[in-house]
């Protein structure tokens, strides 16, 4: 089975984040950069589905050279090899600039299976999959915290409101993923897969490569963009409650949120 | 572009979910400021028998796109039929809920459209005809405000639950058109669908949410906080590290890899505030935070905090709130 992997490499979770002097992007010099955990999750899944019916894991990723630490992160987990679009006119593209380079990409793979995060924990607009399916013209399912696969369909649990619902595609399919860690168990990398990883291909590749150029998908290209940042606002120092007791405290709160935030 | 706000609805069970009435709202807000009409999409099983009543939310004119085939949300049909509607009512700017399956169908409408979709979006400004959203970033560190290029079409997504929500004509009908539906198999589908029927609130949804953390120290201690959201008719949430322990399943989860909550009040007991708990409940209009260390991070956002045993304090809690109910 051709297995093909979509990662993104986003700032730590932990990151302090601030924003630059021209008051619409953020300081990226100190953060560090990780595999997108929604992304890790596809790998894992990515690394099953091989254990169970033999293939290839390809990991396809984009931007700057940093982002091959994390794609080695990946190849140590076991994936096969790599493909990065490394093109300075991807630069500054949104998201439908970065979908139709990686469809693109993506097809040159001839992949049965497309898998990756229904999100990015930075820019958090959770569009990537269903507009990479739109291009290469594929069903997806979305937001999968369970996954089984036959080798000819793949079947998914995704959360909805107040409930869940059971989704079967026919392959080739695209499945982004949701859940948590606790729910994926994304495996370490182990010192052996460290080692191999660093001799796993890792091909480069130019939006010409994929038959595309800038003008399409570059930043000459891009339909939205961010105007300005702002940080959110400041909430109002709290009050700690006094009283002799939990019982006096308790009577306490309750009156302030009857009375006074009327939200009782 | 231009003729009208276009917004697409959710239709679920045989009704509009109220994240529609949410984003009807905003859209009618936004058609008034550009001076144009509000069209809206309905897409489901029997949206022609309600689609009328869309017009209580200043909605002019419905396409209704109703058949079996559309009881569930697949990407395959939906998309196709709702794109065909909004090329036909060419509008200024597309809104939706950002529901689970309104994210999902926004982005493939948007690769459709070959259109840029801000997700999540808090506000929407139109000064001078020039659609802006608001959205937050980096598990809402920060925010975000969205421009679309001249000739763009703006798609918006609206998280649930902040825009508000108004009723200008309760007794207009809209006018509706009923839109053809003729689809290829599509080759994925619903296969299975499970619901929850203790009419328990979801909790992107709630008004009131009481929240649990490590401090709960076991699965069976939250029967406390469910007995006191029963009370205030909230929803239970729970920290990562309850759901992480097994204690509570990963959809109560609230936090950056959890859910985004933005109820009225958020009690949240014995839980300690790391960043990405703050992520998913920072903004939550009054926050009570109940722990037994002073030091606990999550005080810091919390407008009142309460320095006790959440198992002596919880309790007394729901008594004080069942006193006062019952003086009312």
């Amino acid at each position: 089975m051709n297995i093909v992997v979509l990662l993104k490499q986003t700032p730590d979770t932990e990151s302090v984040i601030r924003i630059a002097t021209d008051g619409k992007s953020i300081v990226t010099d100190d953060l560090k950069w990780i595999i997108n955990p929604y992304d890790e999750y596809a790998v894992e899944v990515a690394l099953r589905l091989r254990e169970q019916h033999g293939g290839t894991v390809a990991i396809l990723s984009w931007g700057p050279n940093r982002v091959v630490e994390s794609m080695r992160t990946a190849l140590a987990m076991g994936a096969d090899s790599g493909v990065l679009i490394d093109d300075p006119d991807l630069e500054g593209a949104d998201s439908l600039g970065v979908a139709k380079a990686l469809a693109a990409a993506a097809k040159q793979l001839n992949p049965d299976i497309v898998l990756c995060g229904s999100r990015a924990v930075d820019y958090d607009l959770a569009q990537r999959g269903a507009m990479v399916a739109e291009f290469l013209g594929w069903p997806h399912v979305a937001l999968a915290i369970s996954l089984e696969c036959d080798g000819s369909k793949v079947t998914v649990d995704r959360p909805i409101e107040g409930g869940k619902v059971s989704l079967q595609a026919d392959l080739p399919a695209l499945v982004t993923f949701g859940g948590s860690h606790g729910i994926w168990n994304p495996r370490y990398a182990s010192l052996p897969g460290i080692m191999k990883a660093k001799k796993k291909p890792i091909d480069m590749k130019k939006l010409s490569d994929l038959g595309l150029s800038g003008s399409e998908c570059g930043a000459q290209a891009i339909k939205m963009r961010i105007a300005s940042l702002e940080m959110p606002p400041q909430r109002a120092p709290g009050r700690i409650v006094e009283g002799a007791d939990a019982a006096v405290k308790a009577h306490e709160v309750v009156r302030q949120l009857h009375e006074e935030a009327k939200l009782i | 572009m231009g003729n009208c706000v276009c917004v697409i609805t959710e239709f679920r069970g045989g009704n509009f979910r109220r994240v529609s009435a949410e984003a009807a709202s905003e859209g009618r807000r936004i058609a008034d400021v550009l001076g144009c009409s509000l069209c809206a999409v309905a897409i489901g099983s029997g949206t022609g028998a309600k689609a009328a009543d869309l017009g209580a939310y200043g909605v002019d004119k419905v396409y209704a796109a109703d058949d079996p085939s559309l009881e569930y949300y697949i990407a395959e049909t939906y998309v196709p039929v709702i794109a065909e509607i909004v090329k036909k009512c060419d509008p200024s700017v597309v809104i939706l809920p950002a529901s689970v399956d309104g994210k999902d169908l926004g982005a493939r409408l948007a690769a459709r459209l070959d259109a840029s979709l801000a997700q999540d979006c808090i506000q929407v400004s139109c000064e001078g005809g020039a659609i802006k959203a608001k959205r937050p970033i980096f598990a809402g560190k920060t925010l975000a405000w969205c421009q679309w290029e001249a000739g763009s079409l703006p798609i918006i997504s609206c998280r649930p639950n902040v825009m508000e929500c108004l009723v200008p004509m309760p007794d207009k009908k809209a006018e509706v058109e009923k839109v053809a539906v003729a689809l290829p198999a599509p080759r994925a589908k619903v296969i299975g669908l499970e619901l929850d029927t203790s009419g328990k609130v979801e909790l992107t949804e709630a008004g009131v949410i009481v929240s649990g953390g490590r401090g709960m120290k076991g699965p069976e201690n939250f029967a406390i906080l469910e007995e006191l959201a029963r009370t205030l008719g909230g929803a239970v949430g729970a920290s990562r590290s309850a759901v992480d322990a097994g204690w509570r399943p990963h959809s109560d989860q609230i936090g950056q890899t959890g859910k985004v909550v933005n109820p009225n009040l958020y009690i949240a007991a014995g839980i300690s505030g790391a960043i990405q708990h703050l992520a998913g409940m920072g903004s939550s209009k009054f926050v009570v935070a109940i722990n037994k260390d002073p030091d606990a991070p999550i005080f810091s956002k919390a407008d009142l905090g309460v320095v006790e045993d959440l198992f002596n304090f919880i309790p007394a809690l729901t008594e004080e709130v069942k006193k006062m109910k019952s003086t009312c």
